[in-house]
């Protein structure tokens, strides 16, 4: 097998495993009764949780790939990126149908009248585009130049999640700091570089 | 401990709202005290939620007790470094007879009766618990609050060692809370040494804690150390932290909107739909006429 082939076949499905495991262990804790006596905000705080880190984590890849030379990274990057919105859009339905129940005024109302919420929204709508270009044939028909200008996207959208969480808890920021600071470490780098290239 | 279990209550036994509403006169007139004794027995001595009780290990492992962490699992899970024996209550400040009363003491004095209220915490959602416990009131009629006796000062016991959470300055520590006089003598306003039959349990505020059914859960105070009768309205934990997100008052209001969140309605823990909140929990029949003339929007 090939180095390609190894990574292909092998560290690709591993990755997309190791990726999908915080839903499976959620669904498997659903299934069994193990999420707390709020069972609705345990997977709505979840699934926002994991959202938010592997978009962090999307974001770190080409940092990552300039640093150590880690070309390889370069090929999980769509991967993770789509996991990050799929476990956000999971968490924005949560939000819809299980905390809201479908409830439209009460989704309105929160969408216009709590900035957190607000926030979030308009961040994951940011997402929605990126998710649809995602593909190959989506990068040949925008260009490189095009697609690479709409996918900066992702670093308000990033900005506006760790918002979103900062201003949802209700006393202890101690762990939306964290990222809050993991972020702004990120695009420092993103920055460093856009402005050393220049 | 005693417990004493009342025959279930019959409508006709209710109060008449008439007399109800005149209690209020009657406590201006007499500085309260005397007042909420004569009318003591008259009030119903158990006031039911008419709702599920909401499962015993949702009531013991989903609580708000900082002192043991912030996570809502966390205090189940730390809080057994408590020791709520031995444990002594002070009771002063504008009383006639300040005293020290150990827990056994207020176990014996002020026999418990099953109260089951409904809960609803500021973050929107509730719970219906059958709490043991004695009026607030029987405990400040037994150290005379004199004239100058106008709120009730609540603390909790400051211990890092007992209360790891206190080790980091998310709250000022120690926690503290307060009422005014006349809420604080509410038939409704009782001080809880047990829940589903037995003794509390560390996490939910072992071994005594107050229970204010028609505020928001975290003027419930916990493992209280301390009550004193003050002049001056007393500071209170969670407005010294965010002071326009919680007031003094906190009573349950769905018109007025946490500055983050609607309080329009609630999530029972338990259930799986919210359910709409009600005007001062559900108890607006006893409590309303407290407020009479207030602007609860100004004083959340």
């Amino acid at each position: 097998m090939t180095r390609s082939q190894y990574i292909t076949r092998i560290v690709k499905p591993a990755v997309f495993l190791a990726l999908l495991a915080p839903f499976l262990f959620m669904g498997y804790e659903a299934a069994t009764g193990g999420l707390s006596a709020n069972p609705i905000e345990d997977v709505l705080h979840r699934s926002g949780l994991w959202g938010l880190r592997i978009l962090i984590l999307s974001l770190a890849i080409t940092p990552l790939k300039i640093l150590f030379g880690w070309n390889v990274l370069m090929r999980f990057r769509r991967m993770v990126g789509l996991f990050a919105f799929f476990y956000l859009v999971l968490h924005f339905f949560i939000y819809v149908g299980l905390d809201r129940f479908f409830s439209l005024g009460d989704i309105l109302e929160d969408i216009t009248l709590r900035p957190f919420i607000t926030v979030g929204f308009v961040s994951l709508l940011m997402l929605v585009p990126l998710a649809v270009t995602s593909t190959k044939k989506m990068i040949k028909r925008l260009g490189s130049k095009r697609w690479q200008r709409l996918h900066r996207l992702v670093y308000p959208a990033a900005i506006g999640g760790v918002v979103h969480y900062l201003w949802a808890v209700k006393l202890d920021a101690r762990e939306p700091t964290i990222y809050a600071v993991l972020l702004g470490i990120l695009l420092t780098l993103r920055l460093k570089r856009v402005s050393g290239r220049k | 401990m005693l417990i004493r279990r009342p025959p279930d209550i019959a409508t006709s036994e209710i109060t008449n709202e008439a007399v109800y509403l005149k209690r209020r006169e009657f406590m201006k007139a007499a500085s309260g005290v005397a007042a909420g004794f004569a009318l003591g027995p008259l009030l119903p001595k158990v006031l039911y939620a008419q709702d599920e009780w909401t499962p015993r290990e949702a009531v013991t492992g989903y609580n708000n007790f900082y002192e043991f962490g912030t996570g809502k699992e966390d205090p189940a899970r730390n809080a057994h470094t408590l020791r709520p024996r031995p444990w002594t209550i002070s009771v002063g400040g504008e009383v006639n007879k300040p005293k020290e009363y150990g827990i056994e003491d207020i176990l014996s004095r002020f026999p418990s009766e099953e109260r089951v209220y409904r809960m609803r915490c500021v973050e929107a959602w509730s719970m219906v618990i059958p709490w043991l416990g004695f009026p607030l009131r029987d405990l400040l009629n037994d150290v005379e609050p004199n004239s100058k006796a106008r709120f009730v000062a609540f603390e909790t016991l400051y211990d890092p060692e007992q209360m790891p959470g206190q080790r980091r300055a998310v709250i000022d520590w120690p926690y503290v809370e307060g009422l005014r006089l006349d809420e604080a003598l509410h038939p409704l306003t009782i001080l809880s040494t047990g829940l589903y039959g037995s003794m509390l349990p560390n996490q939910n505020g072992a071994p005594i804690r107050l229970v204010v059914p028609w505020k928001y859960g975290f003027k419930s105070i916990k493992s209280i150390v301390k009550i004193t009768l003050v002049e001056d309205m007393p500071p209170t934990s969670w407005n010294m932290m965010i002071p326009h997100e919680y007031g003094f008052y906190a009573n349950v209001n769905p018109n007025v909107d946490h500055p983050r969140w609607s309080q329009a309605k609630e999530r029972p823990i338990g259930k799986f739909r919210r359910i709409d909140t009600q005007m001062f929990n559900g108890y607006g029949e006893q409590v309303a006429d407290l407020y009479a003339g207030m602007d609860l929007r100004r004083y959340y």
